[in-house]
C-alpha cells in the first residue's frame, strides 16, 4: 500500500516541480530522479504481489495482480531509461532554438504526468477510469508530438488527434454496451465496470451483447495499439514528435492500450465460452502484420520505417494473445518485454543519428560507424535483435511464439514466417547503407549518451540466452491467470 | 405522466436528434451547422432530464445540466467564436456530394437498427427502442467526420459523435456510472481545448483550414 502510493506520487511530485525548474540540467536530474523512485517502487510491488497473491488499494478503485504489476514494472523502467536520454537529446534541440525555455517546461511536466496518468491506468480496477486515462493520455500526447510546431508535426498531430479519437469514441461505445449487460447482473453503479467483480460473474454475463461489445472495443482499442487498416496515425506521430515522446508512445502507451484489450477479451472469453474474441484479435494482428511488412519497403523517412516496424510487432503480439493458450500468453507477454526493450533502445539510437546527420531521410544518413561507432553500431545491434536474430530476447520470445501457433493453428505459421521476413528484409534493405559507408559532409559531431541503448541491448541478450527462474515464474503465473480469466 | 406517455416522449426526442444529424450532414453553411449542433446539444440534454424524471435516477440530472452548459451552449459558442475570428471561408466543403452522403446517411440507419436488435430484446428500460437510433446518431457523425473537408466540421462531426455515445449511454443503461460520465465531460472540455489551440497551429502554420493545405505539405 505504501509502496503503492510512493509509485504514483513520485511521477506526480515530480511533474509539480518540474513545471516550475527553467535550469535545463537541473529539470533533467529531477525527471530521471522521479522515474527512478517509481521504479524502484515497482520493483517492490512486484516482489509483494508474487508472494502474497492480489492487492488492492483504495479499497478496489486499484489492484495489482501478476499481471498488470509486469506492465507496471515495464512502464517504470523504460520511463527511467527514457528520461536518461531525453536529457542531453532535449538539451541539444534546446541549444538548436527547435524548442523554448517554456516549451522545456511543458515537455518535462507533461512527460510525468503521462507516467503518472500509465501507472493510474494500468493499475485501475474500473473499465470507464481505463478508457478516461487512455484519452487523457492520447490529448497530452497530441500536444507532445506537435512540440516541434513545423508543418508536418501539425499534421500528423492533426491526423493523430482525429483517428484516435474516433477510435477511443467508439471503444466508450463499447464500454456502454458492455455496461448494459453487467448492469443487469451487478446493478447500476460502478461494481459494473470493476474487473475484479465482473471475472467473478462473467458466466451470467449476455454473450451476444457482450460479444457485440468486444466488436467495438476490438477496433476501438485496436486504434491506439495502431493495427492496420487503423494505424495510419501512428508512423507520423511517431516520426514528427520529439524522440523521447516515440520512445515512451511506443514503449508505453500503446501497450497500455493492448493491455485493456486483454482484459476485455478475459472477460468476453469467459462469458462467451467461444473463442470469437480470440478469433478477432488473430484476424487483426495478421493483417497488422502483413500490411506493416509490406509497408516498411516504401519509406524514406527513419523513424517511419520504425514504426511500421512497430505496427508488425504490436500485430505479432495481438495476434498471440488471440491465441491465448497458456504458453501464447508467456509468448505475447515476454514478446511484450523483449519488443519494448529494444524497440526503444532502437529509437533512441535513431534519434541520436538523426541529431548527428541533421536529417530523418535515410537516403542522407550514411557512415554512421565511421563517424560515431558507438550509435553506428547501436543501430546495426538493434536492428539484428529487433530482426529476431538470435541470441537476442526477441528471437526467443518469437520462436515461443511460432509453437504456440504450431500447436493450434499450425495454418498460421507459414504467413507469420512470411511477415516476419518480408519485414526483416526491408529492415535490413536500408539499415546497413545507413551504417556503412563514407561520412557525407553535412554530419556533424553531436554528444551522444548510448548508456541507455547499451542497457537495453544488454538486458534483451540476457532474456534471449535464459530467462531466470523468477521470471519465468511470474509470466507462468500471469499467463495462467489471463487463460483462467482472472479469478 | 403516465408511463406510455413518457416512452412516447423520449422516442419522439430520440426521433428529433436523429433528423438534426442529418440536418448537420445536410447543411451547406457553415453557421447553420453550427445552430443545428447547439440544438442537437441542447434537444440531448432534454431528453437525458426526460430520463432522470422517468427513471428517478438523481444523478441523471446533474449529467443533464452537464450537458446543457457544455455541448448546448458552451461548446458552440466557441466554435462560433473561431468562425468568426479566423473569417473561415462561409461554406461547407464536401468531399462527396450532399444527395450521395444522404443515401449513404440512410444506409447506415438501417444497418443500425439491425446490430441493435440483439440489445433490444434483452432491455427492460423505457428507454430500449432509442438504442438504435443512437447508434445511427454515432455513425452518422462519423461519416460527417470523413466526408468533410474543413478542420471545423471535422470537429463538430466528432463531437456530435460524442452526443450520440452519450445518448446511445443512456438509452441502453441510464448512463454510466457517474464518475465515469463525469470524467468524459472533463474530457470533452479538455478535447475542446486541444482543439481550440490546434486551429490556432493549423491556422498559422497553414494559413488555412483547410485540411488539404496539410496533406500537400507531406
Amino acid at each position: 500500500m505504501n509502496l503503492f502510493m510512493l509509485l504514483l506520487a513520485a511521477p506526480l511530485v515530480g511533474a509539480a516541480l518540474l513545471a516550475v525548474i527553467s535550469h535545463p540540467l537541473r529539470a533533467a536530474w529531477v525527471n530521471v530522479l522521479a522515474s527512478g523512485i517509481s521504479f524502484i517502487a515497482s520493483l517492490g510491488l512486484a516482489f509483494r504481489v508474487l508472494h502474497q497473491g492480489r492487492i488492492f488499494a483504495f479499497s478496489d478503485w486499484f489492484f495489482l495482480d501478476a499481471f498488470n504489476v509486469f506492465l507496471v514494472v515495464l512502464t517504470a523502467f523504460v520511463s527511467t531509461t527514457t528520461a536518461i536520454f531525453s536529457g542531453p537529446y532535449m538539451r541539444h534541440e534546446l541549444a538548436h532554438g527547435k524548442v523554448g525555455a517554456g516549451r522545456m517546461r511543458l515537455y518535462h511536466a507533461m512527460y510525468q504526468l503521462f507516467v503518472f496518468g500509465m501507472f493510474l491506468g494500468q493499475t485501475s480496477n474500473n473499465l470507464g477510469i481505463i478508457w478516461l486515462l487512455l484519452e487523457i493520455a492520447t490529448l497530452a500526447t497530441v500536444l507532445l508530438v506537435s512540440l516541434y510546431r513545423t508543418p508536418g508535426s501539425v499534421a500528423a498531430a492533426w491526423k493523430y488527434l482525429i483517428i484516435c479519437g474516433v477510435g477511443i469514441s467508439l471503444a466508450l461505445f463499447g464500454t456502454a454496451v458492455l455496461f448494459f449487460t453487467t448492469s443487469e447482473v451487478l446493478g447500476h453503479g460502478n461494481a459494473a465496470l470493476t474487473w475484479t467483480r465482473l471475472y467473478a460473474v462473467a458466466g451470467k454475463l449476455d454473450p451476444t451483447v457482450m460479444s457485440l461489445a468486444f466488436v467495438f472495443l476490438m477496433v476501438g482499442y485496436g486504434t491506439k495499439v495502431g493495427l492496420a487498416p487503423m494505424h495510419t496515425w501512428l508512423p507520423g506521430a511517431h516520426a514528427e514528435g520529439p524522440t523521447p515522446v516515440s520512445a515512451v508512445l511506443s514503449g508505453l502507451l500503446l501497450n497500455l492500450a493492448l493491455y485493456a484489450l486483454v482484459r476485455c477479451k478475459m472477460l468476453v472469453d469467459a462469458a462467451t465460452g467461444t473463442h470469437f474474441a480470440g478469433y478477432l484479435m488473430m484476424g487483426f494482428g495478421l493483417l497488422s502484420l502483413m500490411v506493416a511488412a509490406f509497408s516498411l519497403h516504401r519509406q524514406q523517412d527513419i523513424k517511419r520505417m520504425f514504426s511500421f516496424s512497430y505496427i508488425e510487432h504490436m500485430g505479432l503480439m495481438t495476434f498471440t494473445f488471440g491465441i491465448g493458450t497458456p504458453i501464447a500468453n508467456f509468448a505475447a507477454m515476454l514478446h511484450m518485454t523483449t519488443h519494448s526493450l529494444v524497440k526503444s533502445g532502437i529509437f533512441f539510437t535513431v534519434g541520436h543519428a538523426a541529431q548527428q546527420m541533421g536529417t530523418q531521410a535515410m537516403s542522407d544518413i550514411r557512415g554512421l560507424i565511421r563517424h560515431h561507432p558507438g550509435i553506428g553500431w547501436g543501430l546495426l545491434i538493434g536492428t539484428c535483435a529487433i530482426a529476431g536474430f538470435p541470441p537476442f530476447g526477441v528471437f526467443t520470445s518469437e520462436f515461443l511464439i511460432f509453437s504456440a501457433a504450431l500447436e493450434q493453428y499450425p495454418w498460421t505459421v507459414a504467413l507469420l514466417l512470411l511477415g516476419l521476413l518480408v519485414a526483416a528484409a526491408g529492415l535490413f534493405r536500408f539499415v546497413p547503407n545507413m551504417a556503412y559507408g563514407e561520412v557525407p559532409d553535412h554530419a556533424r559531431q553531436v554528444p551522444a549518451n548510448m548508456l541507455p541503448v547499451y542497457v537495453h541491448l544488454a538486458l534483451a541478450l540476457v532474456l534471449g540466452i535464459s530467462i531466470t527462474g523468477f521470471l519465468a515464474g511470474w509470466y507462468e503465473q500471469a499467463a495462467a491467470l489471463i487463460h483462467g480469466g482472472g479469478a | 405522466m403516465s408511463l406510455v406517455l413518457l416512452q412516447q416522449v423520449i422516442s419522439m426526442a430520440a426521433a428529433m436528434l436523429l433528423l438534426i444529424s442529418f440536418a448537420l450532414l445536410a447543411q451547406r453553411r457553415m453557421l447553420t451547422v453550427l445552430h443545428w449542433f447547439a440544438i442537437h446539444g441542447v434537444v440531448l440534454a432534454a431528453t437525458t432530464a426526460l430520463v432522470a424524471y422517468s427513471s428517478g435516477d438523481s444523478e441523471l440530472y446533474i449529467s443533464a445540466a452537464i450537458t446543457l452548459a457544455l455541448k448546448g451552449m458552451l461548446l458552440p459558442w466557441v466554435l462560433w467564436k473561431i468562425i468568426l475570428q479566423m473569417h473561415v471561408h462561409r461554406e461547407v466543403e464536401p468531399l462527396v456530394n450532399i444527395p450521395v452522403t444522404m443515401l449513404i446517411a440512410a444506409a447506415l440507419v438501417l444497418f443500425s437498427f439491425q446490430v441493435a436488435i440483439p440489445i433490444e430484446k434483452l432491455s427492460h428500460l423505457l428507454t430500449r427502442n432509442t438504442i438504435a437510433i443512437a447508434t445511427a446518431s454515432v455513425l452518422l457523425g462519423m461519416l460527417m467526420m470523413i466526408t468533410r473537408r474543413k478542420a471545423i466540421t471535422q470537429v463538430v462531426g466528432f463531437l456530435a459523435m460524442e452526443n450520440a455515445l452519450f445518448f446511445a449511454a443512456i438509452g441502453a443503461t441510464y448512463g454510466m456510472p457517474l464518475v465515469v460520465e463525469l470524467g468524459v465531460a472533463f474530457d470533452v472540455l479538455i478535447a475542446s481545448i486541444v482543439f481550440g489551440l490546434f486551429f490556432y497551429h493549423i491556422r498559422t502554420t497553414f494559413e488555412s483550414l483547410d485540411l488539404e493545405a496539410m496533406e500537400e505539405r507531406r
